[in-house]
């Protein structure tokens, strides 16, 4: 359980990561907060040959409001942003998801950027990025291009980013007022990888439904007036729709069943909260 | 940028439980491998590495953390607080530890150190914390051995002891 030999490069600057990360290609890999990664690592699943910190660059530490989203870089820690006053109104749905990413001691250390990275199927940051209409900021060079959530996520850990960019930022739509929010997920303990997630977004004209840990990316379903009385069905239908599989954590049967379950709580809370 | 190869042993200075400390340690060394092998601080203990028991939580600057799942090169200019720092004097135990003496709170002891660390943590920035909070950090480590409640009470009784103790300061 120790990692393979690497060299580590310690940026000052966003742009040093992205020159060495332009250079190296898929020898390299970025490291943030480091909780998948070097897991990863010690497990020798990842034998990196570079590593490029980009922890100590000043810039990629930045939160930015800007263009009703909340704009997020590199550098920035699950807790710092927890912690952040703010998030509750500006965005209550990441809010309300975030304290179910792993544990204090990972949050501490782990970042935003770096679970989307990662694109985990089952991890709450890509559910919530593809459930706020999320992009994803990517930088070659001083390149940079922007990809919808929706988009990025292609596959179980597999992701639209090529080997030589690099994750710059990612952004949340704000939430609107009077749209109400709510979350539910299932996992075996406290701190997993959720069997399923699920969030959902409800304001006058649109009911929005993302649903992880199912297929092997955030799945997000827009329904319009969806009345409460129709959910059960909706969430029926959705869940056969699924590409839900079993396997050693659950059945796929089981997972339609969590969908259906989950699905009827987030509604529910999200109209309660909803104008 | 200051790049470090893979081959050499580079150095490290931070400050480890209020003192300045320095080592050298390849890029690939983690820093639990680096708080015991080099510092000769084995009171953290290594169980899974790979970010899932807690035995190796430690602080850094102030925030729990898994030593696991970092590097030592990572923690240039950083504070490193390990369980070595807890007791405020040789054969005396912090409120905490004593807790934890008097609720049985622990039996093989592999995982306290790692949860005294975390414990330690919440309890110096949040007084307050409950029952429930208690477990949500709680929830960061495994103990084969208790069933967690005794942890809970010393935790609980622990945090009462700390505020009194403030009150009557």
């Amino acid at each position: 359980m120790k990692p393979a030999a690497f060299d580590y490069v310690r940026c000052e600057t966003l742009d040093e990561a992205c020159e060495v990360i332009a250079q190296t290609g898929d020898d390299a890999r970025i490291l943030a907060g480091g909780q998948s990664l070097v897991a990863m690592m010690n497990m020798r699943l990842a034998t990196p040959a570079v590593l490029v910190d980009v922890m100590p660059a000043p810039d990629a530490r930045k939160v930015a409001a800007e263009n009703g989203t909340l704009k997020i870089f590199a550098a920035v820690r699950q807790a710092s942003l927890l912690d952040d006053p703010d998030l509750t109104w500006r965005n209550p749905l990441l809010a309300r998801m975030l304290p179910w990413v792993g544990h204090p001691q990972t949050r501490a250390r782990g970042t935003i950027c770096g679970s989307v990275a990662h694109a985990d199927p089952s991890a709450e940051i890509p559910l919530a990025l593809a459930a706020l209409d999320g992009k994803v900021i990517l930088r070659r060079g001083r390149k940079r291009r922007s990809v919808k959530a929706t988009d990025f996520f292609l596959g179980m850990m597999l992701t639209d980013k090529a080997d030589d960019e690099m994750i710059e930022a990612v952004t949340f739509a704000d939430v609107q007022q009077g749209t109400g929010t709510g979350f539910a997920e299932f996992g075996r303990r406290k701190g997993d990888f959720a069997i399923v997630a699920c969030a959902a977004l409800v304001s006058p004209m649109r009911v929005r439904f993302a649903v992880g840990g199912v297929n092997d990316t955030p799945f997000v379903r827009d329904w319009d007036n969806l009345s409460p009385q129709d959910d059960a069905e909706a969430l029926n239908a959705l869940a056969w729709s699924l590409d839900a599989r079993g396997d050693l954590h659950a059945t796929a049967r089981y997972r339609r069943d969590l969908v259906r379950h989950l699905g009827a709580q987030a509604l529910k809370e999200a109209r309660s909260c909803a104008v | 940028m200051r790049r470090l190869t893979a081959t050499e042993r580079h150095p490290v200075r931070f400050t480890l439980n209020g003192k300045p400390a320095e080592g050298t340690a390849h890029p690939r060394m983690l820093l639990s491998d680096f708080l015991r092998g080099v510092q000769g601080a084995t009171g953290t203990h290594v169980g899974c590495e790979h970010g899932v028991c807690g035995a190796c939580t430690v602080r850094i600057d102030g925030a729990m953390a898994r030593s696991c799942l970092t590097f030592a090169v990572q923690i240039e200019g950083a504070e490193i607080d390990t369980v070595e720092a807890l007791a405020p004097a040789p054969a005396r135990l912090s409120v905490l530890q004593d807790a934890f003496r008097k609720h049985h709170a622990l039996q093989c002891g592999f995982c306290t150190p790692g949860i005294l660390m975390s414990l330690d943590t919440l309890l110096a920035t949040e007084s307050q914390a409950d029952a429930e909070r208690i477990r949500d950090v709680l929830s960061g480590h495994l103990c084969r051995c208790t069933g967690y409640q005794p942890i809970v009470a010393a935790a609980l009784d622990a945090a009462q002891t700390l505020r009194e103790e403030t009150d009557n300061a």
